[in-house]
């Protein structure tokens, strides 16, 4: 279509072709009239090895000695699969400590391998003719009256299917063909529940004691000191439980003690517990856990994205691609003395998604 | 058989044929070989060390497949919790999957597993990276131009599996890295607008990570997408055979002819042999070069992570576009969109589409619907070597982005200041890259013209009878006259006169105009050199005394 907004006249014409037909190897003449045009291809150079027969079988056991190399490479590979224990470690100046039995494996294996390729590719530069050889090439579209033939076979198979004179035949058939796949969309629908509610709650609630992660004992507010960064998990979720990883992706708890006078968010402050604030581990922009923290500053950082928060100030971001603050659990201490939620968090954990609202 | 009637040498061909050939003449009854072997067998490819890299890509894919079925008799795709009571001592009596407990098993307990391991992902990420350069050199040179465009899409599509693939395998063994890649995915598909949970609950299977991810990676990883991009392999090679192979323009190298050697025997054992050396080199960079040490990352929790994580660097650019992105949310009637997440994430597609539609608005430009097999010197055609660098650095400034933890630890800089100097480059630097290299190219035309009319500079410096100094300048050669003046030049298309020839005028179309323009910008004034004519070189010659 757009051919025709261009005249052709605007292309550009093909180099001549010059002394085109001129048979390979013919000696060239300087074109007087277009001192341009293509001179043929050049005379055939011979190699060394193409007249000296002594270069040719140098060559010759050059090639042999690689496939030589070769072979005795796989047979040191099959000794080194046998001889070395797997779990023998060796020290290899540069690299240090690393696998035995994977250094000599792949060191054999890779001798083996390029020794066939270097041989290959020695004999072919070396010995195999360097005469090169032009050969013609065919519009890849086809010629006209092939095509005019394939036109008139198709009309001729579109005419005797009927397909445009019944239409009720065409339309039920689209029809058909259009609906069935709809069967295997509906399949998909197993792969997982819907959505509901669920990326709105976790397993935080009322009067859940927080368990340090480390020393899984519950925590009082004496174990929180200054500085610290401390991570946390509610009661009862053990590692071994079936759920554990999805619960604990959205449970995990990160908790810090600061000086109440520095908290600058009103709100922050009253849902801690004398300065210790509990919020939620997990990055608000996709998901990471959050795990650098920096005493002096109060801020933490996600390793993964370098999103920011300010713990201090209601763990808003600062820096980074994090769209929102991190949500805060509310604790406080119970009739036992340990650190507990008031209740669930008020707002989804994690990355934000369309029904966060 | 009777052979009473035949003559002599029928029945000796018939008796004596050696082994060989009576196999094949079994085959050829049933398979037609003979007539396939005909038209291949001395097949002409063109000799170029940037036509090996199209190989490097085809042979890594073997070694991927070789190696990646070896390794499926050991990988259990299984999310099960599993205790590990394996010989690596630091995790002993840690729970784990068992894609993490059998990647163990491969990697510490299968003699030459590690190996095979390593190989796999070695060979993936030199798959990646020479479809990269592969690419590049096709673009640079034109090769994607009629009729090849559509090898072009076969190949780009390659290479976006090629992502996917990796990125699925990546993610098998599911260690601490990798799962937090995964759930870097996962909050990327939440911030979808409407439908972001489910696509997250149906690749989950519920709530992230979930049970399921694991086996689902599995099958698309091994089957799925290397199925697919079998067979876009096969095509992209089909294709090859059937367009012949491009070639740089030369002495007695034509639109019409394809200068080489024959596919049998000077090809084959280049081409067979150099599959060798890729695989040698693989093997031996996997026997010193340790890649993606699970053991020392540890089993993935979602609730743990690691400094400096980066995924391969192929999907480095996405991970730049998302730590650059300002974290932008808004309330949409009570809804939320995540600009700062899904923004990103519709720009990462859109880096790669950009290459994939070139070649189609280069010939809409040009208007030229003729074949083209003779490449293009990327200095003779200045505004696509101009895209292509400025493609490539806005890649490269993304990359940059992706490690901006690494560039700040290891060059002592403010994570702030890359971050701020990755958003301006995204925009800034393509444009400094195009009008750059567009000088630099037409530089370049300039001293291929100079050459043409003025020889080549010797570095002999004369002294005439009466003091003058002069540099002797020897004249080319014919071949290196025509080599250098072999390409075309294309004139700016104009807008047809806007009356036709009764006079009645014609409606000019903002198409056409946004075409001329776009033309004009290709090939007008400032954007090419004209290269020599034949006659301004004879003025030239034929006066004495010049230098």
């Amino acid at each position: 279509m757009s051919s025709q907004e261009i005249p052709e006249e605007n292309l550009p014409a093909e180099q001549s072709a010059g002394l085109d037909q001129q048979e390979h190897g013919a000696v060239k003449v300087a074109d007087e009239k277009n001192p341009f045009a293509d001179p043929g291809l050049p005379p055939h150079e011979h190699r060394i090895q193409d007249i000296d027969e002594r270069a040719a079988r140098r060559s010759e056991r050059t090639v042999a000695l690689l496939f030589t190399v070769s072979m005795l490479s796989t047979i040191a590979f099959i000794a080194a699969y046998l001889a070395i224990p797997v779990d023998k470690a060796i020290y290899v100046f540069p690299i240090g400590h690393i696998s035995a039995l994977n250094f000599a494996l792949g060191c054999t294996l890779g001798l083996a391998l390029f020794s066939i390729g270097a041989g290959a590719v020695h004999w072919a530069r070396t010995l195999m003719s360097d005469e090169e050889i032009a050969d013609e090439r065919h519009a890849i579209e086809a010629p006209p009256e092939v095509k005019a033939k394939v036109l008139a076979d198709f009309k001729q198979g579109a005419k005797e299917s009927a397909l445009g004179r019944r239409k009720l035949i065409r339309n039920t058939m689209f029809g058909a063909l259009a609906l069935f796949p709809l069967s295997g969309v509906m399949l998909l629908g197993g792969l997982g529940p819907a959505p509901g509610t669920k990326l709105r709650h976790t397993t935080w609630a009322k009067g859940k004691k927080l368990v340090n992660m480390n020393t899984n004992e519950p925590l009082r507010p004496s174990d929180v000191a200054v500085g610290s960064l401390t991570f946390a998990m509610p009661e009862g979720l053990d590692e071994h439980d079936h759920d554990f990883q999805k619960n604990i992706a959205k449970d995990a708890l990160m908790i810090v003690r600061i000086q109440p006078d520095d908290i600058k968010d009103p709100r922050e402050l009253e849902w801690s517990h004398e300065g210790i604030v509990a919020f939620s581990k997990i990055c608000t922009h996709v998901g990471c856990p959050i795990s650098l923290y920096e005493q002096q500053t109060h801020h933490v950082l996600c390793p993964c994205h370098q999103s920011t928060f300010d713990l201090a100030d209601g763990a808003r971001v600062i820096f980074g691609p994090a769209g929102h603050a991190l949500p805060q659990l509310r604790i406080t201490v119970g009739e036992d003395g340990y650190l507990e939620a008031v209740s669930d968090f008020e707002e989804p954990v994690g990355p934000a998604f369309w029904e966060r609202g | 058989m009777s052979t009473a009637t035949n003559t002599a040498t029928d029945s000796r061909s018939r008796e004596k044929a050696p082994a060989g050939e009576r196999v094949a003449d079994w085959a050829d009854g049933r398979l037609g070989i003979y007539s396939l072997a005909k038209s291949n067998m001395r097949k002409i490819f063109p000799d170029h060390w940037s036509f090996m890299l199209g190989e490097i890509c085809l042979y890594s894919f073997i070694i991927i497949i070789l190696t990646g079925v070896y390794l499926t008799l050991f990988f259990h795709p299984s999310m099960n919790e599993v205790e590990y009571h394996g010989p690596y001592v630091p995790l002993q009596g840690q729970l784990m999957s068992e894609a993490f407990n059998s990647t163990m098993h491969i990697s510490f307990e299968v003699r030459g597993g590690l190996l095979i391991r390593q190989i796999h992902h070695w060979a993936a990420l030199i798959f990646l990276a020479g479809m990269f350069v592969h690419m590049m050199r096709v673009f640079f040179t034109g090769a994607f131009r009629k009729p090849r465009e559509v090898n072009w899409l076969f190949g780009f599509l390659l290479f976006v599996l090629g992502m996917f693939t990796g990125f699925t395998g990546y993610s098998l063994p599911d260690d601490l890295l990798s799962g937090t890649g995964v759930r870097f995915m996962e909050g990327a598909l939440l911030s979808v607008p409407i439908v972001g949970t489910y696509l997250s609950f149906f690749l989950f299977g519920g709530e992230f990570p979930g049970g399921d991810f694991v086996a689902r990676f599995y099958s698309a990883h091994v089957l799925l997408l290397p199925g697919i991009m079998l067979g876009l392999v096969v095509a992209h090679l089909i294709l090859v055979f059937y367009h012949k192979h491009t070639q740089f323009a030369g002495p007695g190298k034509t639109n019409n002819n394809v200068v080489g050697m024959p596919l049998l025997p000077v090809y084959t054992a280049k081409a067979g042999g150099f599959f060798f050396l890729v695989f040698g080199v693989i093997s031996v960079i996997s026997a010193i070069a340790s890649i993606n040490p699970i053991w020392s990352m540890g089993p993935y929790r979602p609730d743990q992570v690691s400094t400096g994580a980066q995924p391969d660097w192929y999907m480095g650019f996405s991970e730049g576009l998302i730590r650059v992105m300002p974290g932008w949310e808004i309330d949409f009637w009570g809804h939320t969109l995540v600009l700062g997440v899904f923004i990103p994430l519709m720009v990462f597609p859109l880096v790669l589409v950009a290459i994939a539609v070139y070649p189609f608005i280069e010939s809409w430009v040009t208007g030229d619907k003729r074949e083209h097999h003779i490449l293009d010197r990327p200095r003779n055609v200045p505004t696509r070597t101009g895209f292509g660098v400025a493609w490539i650095t806005w890649y490269m400034v993304l990359l940059i982005g992706g490690g901006n933890d690494l560039w700040a630890t290891h060059f002592h800089l403010s994570i702030n200041a890359i971050t701020w100097f990755v958003r301006i480059a995204f925009f800034v630097g393509p444009v400094v890259a195009f009008i750059v290299t567009k000088r630099i190219c037409l530089g370049l035309q300039r001293r291929d013209h100079d050459k043409i009319l003025h020889g080549r500079e010797t570095g002999i410096i004369k002294r005439l009878p009466h003091g003058e100094f002069i540099e002797v300048h020897e004249p080319l050669s014919q071949e290196q006259l025509h080599t250098l003046t072999a390409h075309e030049q294309y004139v700016p298309a104009e807008i047809g006169a806007a009356v036709d020839e009764n006079g009645v005028a014609r409606k000019v179309t903002r198409r056409e105009k946004v075409r001329a323009k776009l033309s004009k910008g290709y090939y007008g004034g400032d954007s090419q050199i004209v290269k020599p004519t034949v006659e301004e070189y004879k003025e030239i010659t034929s006066g004495h005394g010049h230098h």
